[in-house]
């Protein structure tokens, strides 16, 4: 590959707290230099990219890529070409498809599926439970050997605590990570949207926030007991973002994520019966909004996820109580984040920590950095670039997002994975 | 053009208050027809009216075709049972299949909510009526209550109307709470805690936990069924405690406004939402209800069908 000399960038290194403008210098694959007065070799490509910012490749912990099983709403391949569009160049995949990820030939074969792609690193988070019923361990020590990275029954709670605290004690023998899907199926059962003024409205089964913070508030007690790592997927709620903060001020080993959407849209989203903004959890209130981003802004909530969720129109255009929950959101992720910055809540180096960085940490994986001698894994972002969500300029094979046809501002206009150019839309 | 200014019925949100009292006064000169001994009129000859119903129902169903009938229109009946959801098919391609067939109406009982806004998003064409779609609303419903009210009270606007009983599960509650307010009349409601939706003043109405704060002074008592098919689990200890606490019976009835009318949507559980002595009592307009619903119906057809009376 030419090399590639990228010039006036904002470089932003949440690890070593990098935040300067100047020029990267790729060569090999490899970022050869970073500074204001490097020396380009002569055959070097040369891009200004004046107003752009250049952060390590991000991640997202939390997608559903759907092979095997659902290859109809997304494949590997084209879920981590939605990645790569949004500037991930790392994702950890959940285990529920078809057959579940319980098993290390599953997850061998969804980290080769990767490879072969060529697009964004997949690390695989395998199942707590066989076939994600709730009822026995999976083989743990197995599926870390074939490169599973954590484990957890997403899509559903573990809903006995006892097998959540064996799958918690049994974790930390192994220095192994769960991922908590904090549910409480008593309450929210058969509920398909926030419970409250909008739920009433529509005539429709709410699901109560009490359902998410006693679900979580058991884990993070089950964390303490058993001094395991956890961490909570999908933030929604107030009283969520209230349990982890105090959990951490106790020294309970607990992070957490939130999506976009959580911070972007109130449950006014599915007025209409939008079965676009039906996600599990659902979309909140104002309230519990604006007590998500004051997690991310102190650092309650550690991580921006997408919990990428691909459906085809044969689960989403259907009546609102029988339509599939969740939304895409890898290309979607970055723009609706910006807004966090443009907002003053968070400054870029932060934000770029909550998307590239932490989750690396927490699933305990290398990178995140831009740094001269690494890899070249990185992104570089265009905050004030203007799209359209539509068929045209998405690459997941599913379009079920509530931002159809929205003007978004801020995305990745380079993403280099492993070395390599994997989306491109400087030249 | 139709004289709404909705081109579907779907929630009681979408007719404003003019569009509501076009509809009572139309209904008005129409449920003269019923009265005459040949009780058929020419203005809907020619127009198809399809009722696809989802759910079981008696009164709605048959209220729905007497009055497309009355007008002169043909009427097709389809139910679940009969229908090509049993086969597989979505709502969606039934809706486009039925568009396909030019009916120039279709009235929808389904039990999702939200039903017949997705079935009218796909009809280009023919208007929707919902019937009722899960627990969210049943306007027409409301409609013919507004009708029964107006008739024995001679207005709407300032009255105290108070609703008992199951008002999360009840679609006729919500689209009634809606009514009424928009009408300019209170609305009380009470029953058990656990069978309010949240937020129910969202809707337009006042939550009162005693039935016997909402019955005083009302103008209308309405009690609502308790719909075990709906909840899921039982919400309250058993019929017996119901009734004793929130039945509708003549002792309660006496806080009510003197000349006060009973009114419910049916089908009643007899002996447990409502005392057999009120049910069949002179303050009870529940047949009048029924009765009332066949002209309503009429007017909203007549009256969302351009070119018609």
């Amino acid at each position: 590959m030419r090399p590639i000399f990228l010039q006036n960038l904002r470089i932003l290194d949440p690890e070593t707290r990098l935040d300067v403008t100047g020029d990267i210098l790729i060569m090999d694959g490899r970022i050869a230099a970073i500074g204001d007065e490097i020396s380009p070799p002569d055959d070097v490509r040369m891009v200004d990219c004046s107003g752009m910012w250049a952060a390590p490749g991000l991640m997202d912990m939390h997608v559903h890529l759907r092979e095997p099983g659902e290859e109809y709403k997304e494949t590997i391949e084209t879920g981590t070409l939605a990645a790569v569009a949004g500037g991930f160049t790392a994702v950890a995949s959940m285990p529920n498809t078809n057959p579940v990820n319980d098993t290390s030939a599953v997850t061998r074969f969804v980290i080769e599926r990767a490879i072969s792609a060529g697009y964004a690193s997949v690390y695989p988070v395998a199942s707590i439970t066989k076939g994600l019923k709730g009822k026995e361990l999976s083989e743990f020590a197995d599926l870390m050997g074939a490169g599973a990275v954590a484990f957890s029954d997403d899509g559903y709670p573990v809903s006995d605590p006892g097998m959540m605290r064996l799958a918690l004690e049994y974790a930390k023998g192994l220095g192994a990570l769960i991922i908590s899907h904090a549910e409480e199926l008593a309450l929210s059962s058969g509920g398909v949207l926030n419970e409250g003024r909008i739920s009433t409205i529509l005539g429709l089964k709410g699901i109560p926030s009490a359902a998410e913070d006693i679900a979580v508030f058991r884990d993070v007690c089950l964390a303490e007991f058993t001094g395991a790592r956890l961490h909570i997927a999908h933030v929604s709620t107030i009283g969520a973002v209230q349990i982890i903060r105090q959990a951490k001020a106790m020294g309970v080993k607990v992070t957490a994520e939130t999506a976009p959407h959580y911070f972007s849209l109130t449950e006014e989203a599915v007025l209409g019966y939008d079965v676009n903004a039906k996600v599990n959890p659902p979309l909140r209130t104002e309230e519990d909004r604006l007590a998500v981003i004051d997690g991310l802004r102190d650092g309650t909530i550690d991580v921006i996820a997408t919990d990428h969720a691909p459906h085809s129109i044969l689960e989403k255009e259907k009546e609102f109580e029988t339509a599939a929950n969740g939304m895409i959101g890898l290309e979607t992720a970055l723009p609706l984040a910006l807004e966090l910055v443009r907002a003053g809540v968070l400054t870029p180096l932060e934000l770029i920590r909550r998307m590239s960085l932490n989750p690396r940490k927490i699933l305990g994986i290398q990178g995140g950095r831009i740094k001269p001698g690494g890899a070249a894994d990185l992104c570089v972002i265009d905050p004030e670039a203007m799209f359209v969500v539509n068929r045209e300029n998405l690459r997941s094979r599913s379009l079920n997002t509530p931002f159809l046809g929205k003007t978004l501002k801020g995305r990745a206009v380079l993403t280099v994975s492993c070395g390599k150019i994997v989306h491109n839309l400087l030249w | 053009m139709n004289r709404l200014s909705s081109r579907h019925i779907l929630s009681i949100s979408d007719l404003g208050q003019k569009d509501i009292e076009l509809i009572l006064d139309t209904a008005d000169s129409l449920s003269q027809i019923l009265t005459r001994p040949i009780k058929k009129a020419p203005p809907l000859r020619g127009r198809t009216i399809v009722n696809l119903f989802f759910e079981p129902s008696t009164r709605t169903r048959l209220s729905f075709e007497l009055a497309a009938k009355r007008l002169s229109a043909d009427t097709v009946s389809v139910s679940a049972a009969a229908s090509s959801v049993v086969k597989g098919e979505t709502l969606i391609d039934t809706a486009k299949n039925i568009e396909a067939m030019r009916p120039d109406v279709v009235v929808l009982r389904h039990p999702c909510s939200g039903a017949s806004h997705l079935m009218a998003r796909y009809m280009e064409r023919a208007a929707v009526i919902n019937a009722g779609d899960g627990m969210n609303e049943h306007p027409t419903q409301a409609l013919l209550d507004l009708f029964t009210v107006k008739r024995h009270l001679g207005r709407l606007s300032g009255l105290k109307v108070a609703i008992i009983g199951d008002i999360a599960h009840s679609r006729v509650a919500h689209s009634d709470i809606r009514a009424f307010a928009k009408m300019g009349a209170d609305v009380f409601v009470s029953g058990p805690a656990t069978m309010f939706p949240s937020q129910v003043e969202a809707l337009g109405a006042t939550v009162v936990l005693r039935p016997e704060d909402a019955i005083k002074e009302a103008d209308v008592v309405m009690a609502l069924r308790i719909q075990k098919e709906r909840q899921g689990r039982s919400l309250i200890p058993g019929v017996r405690e119901y009734a004793s606490v929130y039945g509708l019976t003549s002792e309660r009835l006496k806080l009510a406004r003197p000349g006060a009318i009973v009114m419910h949507p049916g089908p009643v559980n007899r002996g447990v939402e409502i005392a057999p002595q009120v049910q069949d009592g002179p303050f009870s307009v529940i047949l009048d209800q029924v009765t009332n619903g066949v002209a309503v119906r009429m007017a909203i057809l007549s009256l969302i069908l351009p070119e018609t009376v």
